[in-house]
C-alpha cells in the first residue's frame, strides 16, 4: 500500500490548480453568472504568472499578476453579461477562445524558459505524520491555501451575511434588490473575485507545478473545473473533493506511463477526459432532484431591476 | 390634527413610463397613520407601478415623495426601507431555497457579519406572537404554503421596521377564510398606528376593509373616496370607466352524455412530486364544469393529463367511450380535445412567430391547409387567420407581426380563437381571464359560454371564484391534488362552503361533525 502515498500526494498537488479554478467558478455561478471562459482565463493566468515570475524574479509577483489578469478578464465578462445583458454562454466561449489564442501568441518567446518556482514548505510536526503527512502537509504554501480557501468558502457561504447575500443574488436577484441590496453590484463583485481565483489556478500550473510555459498547457483543466462545479452541486467541499480526484486521475496516468505499462500512452492521456464524460453522465442520470436543488435558480439569467416580469 | 390622522406618506405628480407607455401619469396619493387605504384599479391601471415607485424599486421620471413631511428621493429599496416603507409584493419576493430567517435578514445591514442565528430567530418569534402571524423561522420557504409565505413576507416588512405597509393583491392567492384572517391582522396593524396600502381589484374586500379608496384608471387618479361615501356599483363604474355588462351563465343545466372521463387519475408535477392524487371526474356534452382551487393545487397537472399532454402514473382516461390511457396527444386532438393553458407565452403560443404561424401550429394537419399533406398553403391559412382575428376581435397591426407584441387580452383571444376554430367537442381552459381588463374578460367568458351552448364539454379551471360561480353548471373543488367534492348545484353551495373546500375540508364534512 505504501506505493499509493506518492500518487495521492501528487493528486493533491496536481488537483490544486483545478481546485482554484473550480472554487472561482463556484463563486461566479453561485451569484448567478455562468462563466464558460475558464480555460481562457486560466491560460492567460498561466502566461502572465510565468512572465511576472520571470521578469520580477519573484514567483509571488507573477501569481499576483495572474490574479489581476483573471479579475480583469472576468470583469469584461461581467460588463457584457451583467450590465449589458449579453448572452453569458456566448461571452464565456468568446473569452475561452480569446484566452487560448492570445496566450499562445504572446507566450511564443517564453517557451523553453524555466524558473525556480515556489519552494516546498513541509509543515513542521504535521508533515511527519504517517500517510497524511506526506499526502497533505509536505507541499508548497498554495496547496495549503487551497485547503483553507475551501473551508473558508464553505463557512462564508452558509454562516455569514455576505454569503447569504451572495447566495440570494444567484437565486433571486429581484428579491435581493427589493431587500435593499444591489444584485448588480454583488454579481460584479463575485464574478471578478471568482475570475481572480481562476487566474490563480492558471498561475499555479506554470509558476509552481511545471515551472515553465507551454501553449495550451492547462490542457482542458478549465473545462474540467466547469464540470466539477456541477459535480459538487455548487458546494465548495464537494467540488474540492472532485478537484483532488481529478488531480489523482492525472497523476495516476503519469505514473502508469512512467511505470512502463503496456497500455498505449494516448489512451492513458485520455483518462481525465473520459472521467469527465463519465462524471457528467452520472450527474445527468441522477439529474432531476440533485441538480435542480443545487443549481442557483437564476444561473445564467440576465437581470434588470426595472424590467417587468410578467 | 390627531396622531391617528397624521400623514405618513404623500406622493405628488408621479410619472413613470415603460417602453413609452405611461403607467403612471401625474399621480398623487396620500397615506395616513392608522388607515387602510385601498388602491383600486383594473390590471394595468398602474397600481403596482405606483407602489413599486414608493418602495424604491422603480425610479419615477417626475414627481416627489414626502415621508413624515420631508421630501425623499429613493435611489433603491434600501432608502425606502430606511424611512419605514415596506412592501409585500404579489409574488412575495422570497428566496425559495433559503430559510425563513435568512429571508428576513436579507439586506439588513444592522446584522453582524457573522450571523447570530439564535438571536435572529428569537426576534422573529417575538414579532410573530405580537401580530398573530405564526411561522417557523427555520423552515425553508419552498416548504411553506402560499398563505404561510405571505405571513413571512409581512413579518419581514415589520422586522425591517416598516410603519407603512404596502400589500399588492394579497388575497389573490388565499381562500376566503385565509383572507379574513389577513384582514384582522391588517386591522390590528392599523390600530397600532401603521399605515396600510392595500392593492386590489376585488370590490367586495375593498368595501369590507378600507378606510379610504383611491381609484386609478389607465395610469391616472380618478378620485379618492372615504369608505361608505361610495357604493360598490359606483366603484365598479369609476374603475372601468363605463357601466359593466356582466356575462353570466343564465341557465345552469346538467350535461348530457359523458364525453371525457377520468378514473383514479394520479399525475406527477414537473419536479416529480405527486400533484394529482387520485381524481375521478367526467366532462359532459353541453356543460361547463368549474374547477375551483387555490393556485398550485394540481390544476395545471390535471388539465394537462386530461388533454393527454402529461403521462398518467395511474388511472384511466376514456374519450367518447374509447380507452385512451397513454395515447399520444395527437389522438386527443384529432378527437376534438382542445386546451387553452394558463401559461400563454410558455405553452400556448410561440412569441417570435407571427399570428398565422401560431394558428398553423394547431391547424396544419387539416386537409384544406396543405397540398399533398406536406406543403402548407399559407394563402389559405392566412385568410383563415384573418377571419379568426376579425371574428374574435383580436387587436393587431397585421397577421404578420410576432405574437409577443400583442397584449395579454389579445393573446388570450387569439389562443381561444385558434382552439374554437377547430370546433372542439371538449374544451379545457385554465385561468382564461387572468390579467385581462373587464371588456376582454366579458368577451372571453361569452365565447366559453357559446362553446358550451354549441354542445362542447368544458372544463374551466380558475382561481377566481366569482368566475367559477358566474359560468359553471357544476363545480368541483381541488385541494392538494384531490377533489374535495363535486356539486351539481353551485349556486346553493355558496362561496363560504367552496372556500372551506379550497382549504381542504371535503364537501359534507363541514356540517357532518355536529350531526354524527
Amino acid at each position: 500500500m505504501e506505493y499509493l502515498i506518492p500518487i495521492m500526494a501528487a493528486a493533491v498537488r496536481s488537483g490544486t490548480p483545478i481546485l482554484f479554478a473550480t472554487l472561482g467558478e463556484l463563486l461566479t455561478e453561485r451569484v448567478g453568472v455562468m462563466n464558460l471562459g475558464l480555460e481562457g482565463i486560466m491560460l492567460m493566468g498561466s502566461l502572465s504568472g510565468f512572465w511576472g515570475a520571470l521578469v520580477f524574479s519573484n514567483p509571488w509577483a507573477g501569481i499576483a499578476l495572474a490574479v489581476l489578469v483573471g479579475m480583469a478578464l472576468s470583469a469584461l465578462h461581467a460588463v457584457l453579461c451583467v450590465s449589458l445583458g449579453a448572452n453569458q454562454v456566448v461571452s464565456g466561449l468568446a473569452l475561452a477562445m480569446f484566452g487560448t489564442g492570445t496566450s499562445a501568441l504572446l507566450g511564443k518567446n517564453l517557451v523553453g524558459v524555466t524558473i525556480p518556482g515556489l519552494p516546498a514548505a513541509p509543515l513542521p510536526g504535521l508533515a511527519e505524520l504517517p500517510w497524511v503527512g506526506p499526502i497533505l502537509f509536505s507541499h508548497d504554501v498554495l496547496v495549503y491555501g487551497g485547503f483553507i480557501l475551501t473551508a473558508f468558502l464553505a463557512w462564508f457561504l452558509y454562516f455569514t451575511r455576505g454569503g447569504l447575500n451572495l447566495r440570494a443574488a444567484g437565486e433571486a436577484p429581484r428579491v435581493v434588490d427589493a431587500a435593499g441590496l444591489s444584485a448588480v453590484r454583488l454579481r460584479y463583485l463575485y464574478t471578478i473575485l471568482g475570475g481572480g481565483l481562476v487566474g490563480l489556478g492558471g498561475a499555479y500550473m506554470s509558476v509552481v507545478y511545471t515551472k515553465m510555459w507551454a501553449e495550451m498547457m492547462t490542457a482542458g483543466r478549465g473545462w474540467i473545473a466547469l464540470a466539477l462545479v456541477i459535480f459538487g452541486l455548487w458546494h465548495p467541499v464537494r467540488s474540492a473533493l472532485g478537484a483532488y480526484f481529478f488531480g489523482g486521475v492525472g497523476a495516476l496516468q503519469l505514473r502508469m506511463q512512467a511505470g512502463g505499462t503496456t497500455v498505449p500512452a494516448p489512451l492513458l492521456m485520455m483518462l481525465p477526459y473520459v472521467m469527465t464524460i463519465a462524471v457528467l453522465f452520472v450527474i445527468a442520470v441522477r439529474k432531476g432532484y440533485a441538480v435542480s436543488l443545487g443549481a442557483p435558480r437564476s444561473l445564467g439569467v440576465p437581470y434588470h431591476r426595472e424590467e417587468r416580469d410578467g | 390634527m390627531t396622531e391617528a390622522e397624521r400623514t405618513l406618506v404623500s406622493m405628488r405628480g408621479i410619472v413613470k413610463s415603460f417602453l413609452g407607455v405611461r403607467a403612471n401619469d401625474d399621480v398623487a396619493f396620500d397615506l395616513r397613520a392608522g388607515e387602510i387605504h385601498t388602491l383600486l384599479g383594473e390590471n394595468g391601471a398602474g397600481k403596482s407601478t405606483l407602489m413599486n415607485v414608493l418602495c424604491g424599486l422603480y425610479t419615477p421620471e417626475a414627481g416627489c415623495i414626502f415621508v413624515d413631511g420631508k421630501e425623499h428621493f429613493f435611489r433603491s429599496p434600501s432608502d425606502a426601507i430606511a424611512v419605514g416603507i415596506g412592501m409585500v409584493h404579489q409574488h412575495f419576493l422570497l428566496v425559495p431555497v433559503l430559510t425563513v430567517w435568512e429571508n428576513m435578514i436579507l439586506g439588513d445591514r444592522a446584522i453582524p457579519s457573522v450571523i447570530p442565528r439564535k438571536k435572529v430567530c428569537r426576534r422573529i418569534e417575538e414579532l410573530s406572537t405580537q401580530y398573530g402571524l405564526a411561522v417557523d423561522p427555520e423552515a425553508r420557504i419552498w416548504q411553506l404554503s402560499v398563505g404561510e409565505q405571505q405571513r413571512v413576507a409581512i413579518l419581514r416588512a415589520l422586522y425591517r421596521g416598516a410603519r407603512t405597509l404596502i400589500l399588492d393583491e394579497p388575497t389573490a392567492v388565499l381562500t376566503p377564510q385565509e383572507a379574513r384572517a389577513l384582514f384582522s391582522t391588517l386591522r390590528r396593524m392599523a390600530e397600532e398606528g401603521h399605515g396600510v396600502v392595500f392593492i386590489s381589484h376585488k370590490l367586495d374586500e375593498v368595501m369590507a376593509l378600507s378606510s379610504r379608496v383611491t381609484i386609478l384608471r389607465k395610469g391616472r387618479v380618478v378620485g379618492t373616496w372615504r369608505a361608505g361615501e361610495i357604493s360598490k356599483a359606483a366603484l365598479a363604474e369609476q374603475m372601468v370607466g363605463y357601466q359593466v355588462p356582466r356575462s353570466e351563465n343564465p341557465s345552469p343545466r346538467g350535461g348530457e352524455e359523458t364525453l371525457l372521463e377520468g378514473r383514479g387519475l394520479v399525475v406527477q408535477s414537473d419536479r416529480h412530486l405527486p400533484a394529482v392524487r387520485g381524481i375521478s371526474l367526467e366532462l359532459r356534452r353541453g356543460e361547463i364544469l368549474g374547477l375551483a382551487g387555490v393556485a398550485g393545487n394540481g390544476q395545471r397537472e390535471l388539465c394537462e393529463a386530461l388533454v393527454g399532454l402529461r403521462p398518467l402514473e395511474a388511472g384511466e382516461l376514456t374519450l367518447r367511450g374509447r380507452r385512451v390511457t397513454g395515447a399520444p396527444p395527437r389522438i386527443f386532438q384529432r378527437q376534438g380535445v382542445s386546451y387553452v393553458p394558463a401559461d400563454r407565452m410558455g405553452m400556448g403560443l410561440v412569441g417570435n412567430m407571427n399570428l398565422r404561424e401560431n394558428v398553423a401550429l394547431r391547424h396544419y394537419w387539416r386537409e384544406e391547409f396543405s397540398r399533398w399533406k406536406e406543403i402548407l398553403r399559407w394563402d389559405v391559412l392566412g385568410a383563415f387567420t384573418e377571419e379568426l382575428v376579425r371574428r374574435f376581435r383580436v387587436q393587431t397591426l397585421s397577421c404578420d407581426v410576432a405574437v409577443r407584441t400583442l397584449s395579454g387580452g389579445n393573446l388570450q383571444k387569439l389562443m381561444l380563437a385558434r382552439e374554437l376554430g377547430l370546433l372542439p367537442s371538449i374544451l379545457v381552459v385554465q385561468e382564461p381571464t387572468w390579467g385581462l381588463d373587464v371588456g376582454a374578460t366579458q368577451y372571453v367568458r361569452d365565447q366559453i359560454l357559446e362553446a358550451r351552448n354549441r354542445g362542447a364539454a368544458v372544463l374551466l379551471a380558475s382561481e377566481d371564484l366569482e368566475e367559477i360561480f358566474a359560468l359553471s353548471d357544476r363545480v368541483a373543488v381541488i385541494h392538494q391534488g384531490r377533489l374535495m367534492g363535486v356539486s351539481d348545484n353551485p349556486r346553493d353551495l355558496g362561496e363560504e362552503r367552496v372556500g372551506l373546500m379550497m382549504a381542504g375540508t371535503p364537501l359534507g364534512a363541514e356540517r357532518g361533525e355536529g350531526h354524527a
